[in-house]
């Protein structure tokens, strides 16, 4: 019996398809490496010659410059390029994270109408998806920066509305709330709220007044709401809050929402929903209508039928292009730089770049970053997908 | 088939297979065109490799490069009116762009051969370090760490400072007035570091909205998006052109930082450098000297020997420098001479009227002022 490392009986190795393809791999892999090789050597050489700084020394050198909104604390005169960076690189991670949560469900929303028997629903759906998706992201991040700049007041005629909130050019303004015990609060809330999911699992299984999915809803957010505020109101902690006031110029205090993190976010969920509606679309189309009518034929509700039985098997079809579609907004987040808001690229490629004059070990950094964003956001969307794959035995 | 060896299998079901199954000799004829398209792919590889690594050793002087290609690339703003700016036709005009064609007039005496690259605040430096283009003429501060990072400043073409842009309604009279206040600022500036340093020292609170090009952040400005908008304070006379209603806002009095502007050259070529520094220095002379567009072909017969050096009627200059004698005689001929060029461009005879202040002459009150032609 042949053994799987061994040619076929009278054919020398060399002519073995199998073992050429091996030689082949290896030597393209190996000219490969070599480009790499000769490429780094020829910019480090190209660098040390031009008198260019390189290595990563500017990490923990002061940075100087301000940033117009921070997650985590940083001002210009103490913290670092490396801090900087994380300041950038969370502004991106924030808008990229509530852009695929809200480009999701808009986008399964006009999928959804695209599909829809009603008329004006359906037609409606179509004109959005191609509409957006003909025009290029940029423009669309101008026209709602723009659109959002110019139809709101200046900070001094600005929009109050109920609770102590602002509304003006320079951002939304929300009361920051003020713990007194900051952590205690936390751990209430957090607390309700793993209890309310715990609620939710057990009562899934139940039928009759239970198995009512309204009634469960509602225990389940009575759950999560109502326990924090009785709790907190028998031991006695109080919430204050830090409320936004006008000043001279702008408004001080109080919980900032940039416009240019509005424009952003509306013009990346606005774009990547569009996309989304195709790729559901083509998800919902792809099972068979045989399924929908032995489902109705069950006595299923149409809503039952789409829950149970039809966006399950779509989901196989839906989950690898709608991971490319998240890929996408988190890349397009980098168009931040053109409407000032201070993502990664616009703090960390941007300025941190020219002001130490190292833009190979910067770039290559901001594109490292890109890459795992991209491969993590793969990855969880690939265990996602495994546990919907079609079973085969 | 236990019996069977996988291999055998395999050549089975590629032998009744579609794509296998015609002639055999057309499969060996196959896989003999396909040997020799790797060869040619290999061949292209270590063509491609030689190529890069003989890019990467090629380190020859700037100017001969430059003679090569008859051609001066030159890093220009583009969006800067007064120092770098297209017109509707595609001619370029400004402060920097006309010193570019001073440096093309002394090398080619013809100051058409300059092709001007518009680069960001952002990308100069790298564009000039990678060698697109040949110098940066891009109203770029002199600053310490520029010069220790693999460039040179080649001197100063415009001693220029920060200075703040506000809405007349907003009824301010200082910069120091704008605690709090939203600034709009271009991103990759030393204007970015020094908003901070100056808001710092003075204890106020600031609010920076920061974009990547100086026409963005005027809009942001412009549309009530920031208080004030900053930058280098000639920028700020030609931004004020660029606004919709220039007489509603008003520059405030304060200069807040030294911001030397100047071309700039990449280290480790001597030559070019010393060759777009003294181009600087000469249409300096040539102002000091009453050497002008219009008198330089008179001038040519001056017994004064500074004019005389200057023009290379007498000595060599122009030659240790790698150029010719009538070097200068280009310059002034094609460009003119600093005020000249300052007049045209940023001057009385421009839209900003700009006045000279520092830039004038050091003999008449300036601090413009170039070593001699000697």
């Amino acid at each position: 019996m042949a053994r799987p490392w061994e040619s076929a009986p009278g054919v020398p190795f060399y002519r073995d398809p199998k073992y050429r393809g091996i030689a082949l791999q290896i030597g393209v892999c190996a000219a490969l490496a070599y480009l790499a090789y000769i490429a780094i050597q020829i910019a480090a050489d190209n660098l040390a010659r031009s008198h260019v700084a390189s290595g990563f020394g500017f990490w923990n050198v002061t940075a100087g410059f301000d940033i117009s909104q921070t997650l985590i604390d940083y001002s210009p005169q103490s913290s670092t390029y490396g801090r900087a960076f994380w300041v950038g690189l969370l502004n991106t991670l924030v808008v990229a994270a509530v852009g695929i949560v809200l480009a999701t469900i808009l986008g399964f929303a006009i999928g959804v109408a695209r599909l829809s028997r009603n008329y004006l629903v359906e037609r409606l759906a179509t004109c959005y998806v191609e509409s957006i998706r003909n025009v290029p992201l940029l423009l669309q991040l101008l026209f709602w920066y723009n659109a959002v700049l110019n139809a709101l007041p200046g900070f001094a005629a600005s929009f109050v509305l109920p609770g102590g909130v602002l509304l003006n050019n320079r951002g939304l303004f929300l009361p920051r709330p003020l713990f007194g015990d900051g952590a205690q609060i936390f751990a209430v809330l957090a607390g309700a709220v793993l209890l309310a999911v715990i609620f939710n699992r057990i009562m899934r299984r139940r039928k009759g007044f239970w198995g009512a999915i309204g009634i469960r809803a509602a225990f389940t957010l009575a759950i999560a709401v109502a326990l924090p505020v009785i709790v907190l109101s028998v031991t006695g902690t109080r919430i204050a809050f830090d409320y936004p006031q006008v000043s001279r110029f702008n408004v001080r205090g109080g919980l900032e929402v940039l416009p240019e993190f509005v424009a952003l976010l509306l013009g990346l969920v606005v774009y990547t929903a569009a996309f989304i509606a195709e790729v559901v679309r083509a998800g919902l189309m792809s099972v068979s209508r045989g399924q929908t009518e032995a489902a109705l034929a069950l006595g299923l509700t149409r809503l039952q039928t789409l829950r149970l039985i039809v966006i399950p098997q779509a989901m196989r079809v839906i989950i690898p292009p709608l991971t490319s579609q998240y890929l996408n907004l988190t890349k397009n987040s980098s168009l931040a730089v053109a409407i000032g808001y201070p993502d990664l690229v616009q703090v960390f490629a941007g300025t941190v770049a020219n002001q130490t004059n190292q833009p190979v070990e910067v770039i290559v950094i901001t594109m490292l970053v890109y890459l795992s964003f991209s491969l993590s956001t793969s990855l969880v969307m690939n265990i996602y997908n495994a546990r919907y794959a079609l079973v085969e035995r | 088939m236990a019996g069977t060896s996988p291999a055998a299998t395999k050549w089975d079901a590629k032998e009744f297979s579609p794509r296998y199954g015609q002639d055999f000799r057309a499969g060996a004829n196959r896989v003999k065109i396909r040997r020799f398209k790797m060869r040619q792919i290999a061949q292209a590889l270590c063509a491609a490799a030689v190529a890069f690594a003989a890019a990467g050793s090629v380190d020859a002087a700037t100017l001969d490069t430059v003679k090569q290609r008859g051609v001066l690339n030159c890093g220009a703003n583009g969006t800067l009116p007064g120092f770098g700016l297209p017109d509707s036709q595609g001619n370029w005009t400004g402060l920097d762009v006309d010193f570019c064609r001073a440096v093309a007039a002394a090398i080619f005496n013809d100051a058409a051969k300059v092709k001007f690259i518009p680069t960001t605040a952002s990308n100069r430096f790298a564009a000039l370090q990678t060698g697109d283009i040949d110098v940066l003429a891009r109203n770029t501060t002199w600053t310490l760490s520029r010069d220790a990072q693999g460039l040179n400043a080649t001197g100063v073409n415009y001693y220029d400072g920060q200075g703040f842009i506000v809405r007349k309604a907003l009824k301010v009279n200082s910069a120091l007035e704008l605690n709090d206040a939203a600034i709009c600022v271009q991103q990759g500036t030393t204007t970015e570091l020094n908003l901070a340093d100056y808001f710092r020292a003075n204890r106020m609170r600031l609010k920076t909205v920061t974009f990547a090009t100086l026409d963005e952040a005027l809009k942001a400005y412009e549309t009530n998006r920031c208080d004030a908008f900053t930058t280098d304070a000639s920028g700020l006379y030609g931004s004020r052109l660029k606004l919709a209603k220039a007489d509603d806002h008003v520059v405030l009095p304060e200069i807040i930082s030294k911001e030397p502007l100047g071309p700039f050259v990449r280290q480790g070529d001597d030559q070019w450098f010393d060759i777009v520094k003294w181009v600087h220095f000469a249409m300096l002379n040539a102002e000091e000297l009453n050497v002008n567009q219009k008198n330089v072909e008179e001038q040519m017969k001056s017994q004064n020997p500074e004019i005389k050096r200057l023009l290379g009627t007498e000595g060599n200059f122009g030659e240790q420098l790698g150029l010719t004698k009538d070097w200068v005689y280009r310059i002034v001929k094609l460009v003119g001479n600093y005020g000249e060029v300052f007049d045209r461009n940023v001057g009385q005879g421009s839209p900003l009227k700009i006045a000279r202040g520092l830039n004038a002459l050091w003999t008449k009150g300036g601090i413009q002022y170039a070593p001699p032609i000697r």
